[in-house]
């Protein structure tokens, strides 16, 4: 097999694609269908609560395209951190819907589910063989961490995807796993070199976002070869320029020229760009070559936990007078002092903390521009307590305090706060913390993550 | 010497996160002569990565150069985790604004 052909539908599964694109990619008869599904972006709360970040019918409009050209030209489908997180919850949630479009479809396929939960007592023992390290910034993991995590997964390499392909699953939905094995592990299995394949794969687990104009919600099409590949859009509006493609490279990571991976690192430092020619004669394709990989000397999974430090309430609101968003930190003290003094008899454990958009809500204590020009502020009031009830609570006695409260030459004095909603607050439930961010030393790269074999 | 704003001289200005405890800033030029301009200045460095994010230096991870992409880039320790009480950026996509307006000092000729 000279070339390996992948086409990549979209940045995240749900994300959504153009028909119009995703046909001209099965046109050049691709080899694989391959999306990432997850990511630790959108915070920690997706992964404690077993949610998926994304839209239940955006998943399904994306996999009942995916699936039923994978039918037509019975090629594998894969599906990599499923449900955004790649939990159990994720995985099964991920698994509901093909299972819904292979009945509405009338599909019948071999189905590889790859678990990647990791057991609390499973980590312990290996914290006590001293198998965990930290990764980057974060702090030495202690047992108490483990014990009070809600959900821990492993990112898996391409070992796992390869065994269910070997095993024949013609569709595979993976939970927590490295984004480019993804789209490597097939062509491994087809014999091509995995510096190039996981090259590869790292740049179209983002679909278009690596052309210019780039987008998340378009396609990608990828040909390997033995030494190099290359990478085009399939929307006739983007291109991918030797700076798009090499900037990609750059996203989201912290070195850009060695990237690590499950069981070894990437290494990009002697890789060239070239601008090639597509058969009209427009400069749309990217060759990348000379992508390494190295193989560490012991392999690592990356480990990801959340533990669960409350329940929050929100409550909206917005201020248009000139006086009170000068004095706004003056009526805000006054605000948390009003909480506290309330609630001393109770003792309550909480945190309440105030958003203001358009003095300092994006960057908080960060911000360089310290006095505002707004005319109008956004405000946030936000309550975390060890229940919901005192979040609730809090979040709603610091609003209505805010509403009524007195400040520094106060003009109007019919209420302090303009509501965009009724109700004016919202419980938005368990809140979770990254606490769990470390290497696990394994012998065997499939060892945490079994494949379930499931006849559709 | 002449001072140049570096959203003047730069296509690209944009943050992110690497992972939920690091952010990353990467800087990408339009061609080749104002990447080696910038990159010749060392006005990029880490004090003042350090000083623009108001952090300690040893919280500076790397300031890196990356010819292929005409690219600059560092990273830095986030001074809150990703979704942590106090974070206001979940995906830490818009802290890249002190960096529009840093003043890169240019040979005149340049």
């Amino acid at each position: 097999m000279a070339e390996y052909r992948i086409l990549s539908p979209t940045a995240i599964l749900g994300y959504g694609f153009p028909e119009s694109s995703f046909a001209a990619g099965l046109k050049k008869k691709p080899h694989l269908i391959a999306a990432d599904a997850g990511s630790t972006d959108p915070g920690p709360y997706y992964l404690g609560a077993g949610v998926s970040f994304t839209g239940r019918l955006a998943v399904k409009r994306d996999l009942t395209l995916m699936l039923a050209a994978g039918f037509d030209l019975g090629i594998p489908v894969i599906v990599g951190t499923a449900g955004g997180s790649g939990g159990q919850p994720h995985l099964s949630w991920t698994a509901q819907i093909v299972r819904e479009i292979a009945a509405e479809k009338k599909l019948n396929f071999k189905m590889a589910l790859i678990h990647a939960e990791i057991e609390r007592d499973f980590l312990l023992t290996k914290l006590r063989q001293g198998k965990l390290s930290p990764l980057g910034s974060v702090s030495a993991i202690k047992e108490h961490d483990i014990i009070e995590a809600v959900r821990i997964v492993g990112q898996m390499g391409a070992e796992p995807f390869i065994r269910a392909l070997n095993e024949g699953a013609r569709v595979i939905l993976a939970g927590r796993a490295y984004d480019p094995a993804v789209f490597a592990a097939s062509a491994i299995v087809a014999g091509f070199a995995p510096g190039p394949a996981f090259h590869l794969g790292k740049i179209l687990e983002c679909g278009a976002i690596a052309a210019t104009p780039g987008s998340g919600s378009d396609c990608l099409f990828g040909v390997l070869n033995h030494h190099s590949f290359t990478v085009e859009p399939l929307n006739p509006l983007r291109c991918c320029t030797v700076t798009s493609v090499a900037a990609h490279t750059l996203y989201e990571k912290s070195n850009p020229l060695l990237l690590p991976g499950p069981g070894g690192m990437l290494n990009l430092s002697a890789c060239q760009f070239k601008q090639e020619n597509n058969p009209s004669g427009q400069n749309r394709i990217v060759r990348v070559s000379g992508s390494r990989f190295i193989p560490a000397a012991q392999y690592t999974v990356k480990i990801e936990g959340v533990k669960r430090i409350g329940f929050r309430t929100v409550c909206l609101a917005g201020c248009r007078d000139p006086v009170m968003i000068k004095n706004i930190k003056i009526l805000m003290e006054r605000v948390r002092e009003r909480v506290k003094d309330n609630f001393s008899r109770e003792n309550y454990r909480y945190y309440l903390d105030f958003k203001l958009y358009g003095l300092n809500g994006v960057m908080g204590a960060g911000e360089p521009v310290k006095t505002t020009r707004a005319h109008e502020l956004g405000i946030i009031i936000e309550a975390v307590a060890p229940t919901q009830e005192i979040a609730n609570t809090i979040c709603g006695f610091a609003r209505t305090t805010m509403l009524h409260a007195d400040y520094p030459e106060r003009i109007a004095t019919a209420g302090n706060l303009a509501f965009p909603y009724s109700p004016s607050d919202f419980a938005t439930g368990e809140v979770f913390n990254f606490h769990i961010y470390h290497l696990l030393e394994v012998d065997d790269p499939c060892a945490l993550f079994p494949v379930e074999i499931v006849h559709l | 010497m002449t001072k140049v704003k570096l959203k003047s001289l730069a296509k690209v200005i944009r943050s992110k996160n690497a992972g939920p405890f690091e952010l990353t800033l990467d800087i990408i030029f339009p061609e080749e002569r104002s990447f080696e301009k910038v990159r010749k200045s060392g006005a990029l460095n880490a004090a003042l990565f350090a000083r623009l994010y108001g952090l300690d230096i040893n919280r500076v991870l790397s300031v890196v150069e990356f010819p292929a992409a005409l690219a600059i880039k560092a990273t830095l320790v986030r001074p809150v985790p990703s979704g942590h009480l106090g974070d206001g950026d979940v995906y830490g996509a818009q802290q890249h604004a002190p960096l529009l307006d840093v003043e890169i000092p240019l040979e005149k000729d340049g």
